[in-house]
């Protein structure tokens, strides 16, 4: 027996099953209206429940092509900078973006089929619903229960084998919704990870941070650059003072401590135990940053 | 005669049971033989036959079918808990 016919015995001894179970057929209808009923309310509740897995799917599709178009201009700026290093760093992210984003629109894909199918299929069983109703009044109204039994198990037969169709495509959805779901868990925790950089919370990533930094620390160096200058013109007195004499030193010394201060570098005040050693202390025990052997001697 | 394609609807399909025996008996070997390739190939085209040779029913007749077949995705896995009427909703 083929596999067509071995499908069909099945449902039927499904509705064979259900209809047993009656002592009166005419409760049958009853039984199996109020079934139909709840089945067309899960169907109603299965297309919102795939157009919300869609929705998701679709929101993250957009968060990803944000983040691919950031990533590409991080990228830029870092070329732009001189950091390829940086710049195939955000491209990497960028690709692997887009690959999540390829395997999204395959799903996305996949959901509006989904919907689609089960938008009909509830249309469908809504009819024959409707149909059911019908003919089920006609029979309760005009035939005895021997009677009826004929005309029931036919219509029975009918509407349960679409029920049985609905159900299965009821379940196909229900698993296709919890794959996605699984898959849109993991790519929400990615990107909360920051391993791929969510552009949407606006959280700063770090390939930006590093951007910032090449960029704070470019006014740094032009800062100490500056201060380098200031200090080379003062320099040459200060060498001189520590290598002849106490006078000049002396009158150096000002100079030092005022570019030290401005600097908000390692300048302190010598420290307490220091003040109390005797005159004669070598020099070289002294803070080499700061060359103030007058005072010491 | 009247065949269903599950997910898809009724059809009313003159005389080609010959036909679909022949496509339905390769759909059960490749089955058996779990061999997924065959099985699609004889799945589209029984589905393909029924669409071409079948008029669609009206949505709301309430006739059972002769022959039932799975819908165009189905995998074999599934197909084989069909046929163990895994995952029917009953009457």
């Amino acid at each position: 027996m083929g596999v067509m016919k071995r499908v069909s015995l099945v449902f039927k001894a499904k509705a064979n099953k259900a209809l047993d179970k009656m002592e009166d057929p005419r409760e049958t209808l009853d039984y199996s209206y109020q079934r139909q009923l709840e089945l067309l309310t899960k169907v109603r509740r299965g297309v919102a429940d795939v157009a919300t897995s869609r929705k998701r799917v679709e929101l993250q599709m957009n968060q990803l092509q944000q983040s691919s178009n950031k990533l590409e201009d991080q990228a830029r700026k870092a070329l732009g900078m001189g950091r390829e290093d940086l710049a195939r760093a955000a491209l990497e992210r960028k690709a692997s973006a887009q690959s999540q984003l390829n395997d999204l629109q395959v799903q996305y894909a996949q959901l509006q089929g989904e919907e689609e199918k089960l938008t009909v299929a509830s249309q469908r069983l809504q009819s024959k619903v409707d149909a059911f109703r019908t003919r089920k009044e006609t029979i309760k109204a005009t035939y005895t229960a021997a009677e009826a039994q004929t005309r029931i198990n036919e219509a029975f037969s009918g509407i349960s084998e679409e029920m049985g169709d609905v159900g299965m495509a009821i379940q196909r959805a229900e698993d296709k919704t919890a794959q996605m779901q699984a898959r849109a868990g993991a790519i929400d925790e990615l990107m909360a990870s920051g391993a791929l950089d969510d552009a949407i919370g606006g959280r700063r990533d770090d390939i930006q941070s590093e951007l910032d930094m090449m960029a704070a620390s470019s006014d740094v160096e032009r800062e100490l650059s500056r201060l380098k200058g200031e200090i080379t013109a003062g320099a040459p007195k200060q060498l001189e003072g520590g290598a002849n004499g106490t006078s000049q030193a002396t009158q150096s010394q000002p100079q030092s401590t005022q570019g030290a201060q401005d600097q908000g570098g390692p300048y302190a005040p010598p420290p307490p135990p220091s003040q109390a050693l005797p005159a004669g202390i070598p020099v070289s025990d002294l803070p080499a940053a700061e060359p103030q052997d007058g005072e010491g001697s | 005669m009247i065949v269903r394609i599950l997910g898809e609807g009724q059809f009313r399909v003159g005389d080609v049971a010959a036909e679909l025996n022949r496509l339905d008996t390769e759909l059960e070997a490749a089955v058996n033989h779990n061999d997924e390739a065959a099985f699609g190939a004889a799945l589209d085209g029984l589905l393909a036959h029924v669409r071409a040779q079948g008029t669609p029913l009206p949505p709301d007749t309430l006739e059972p079918s002769d022959l039932i077949l799975p819908a165009e995705d189905t995998s074999m896995d599934e197909v084989r808990k069909m046929l163990t009427g895994e995952g029917l909703i009953p009457g």
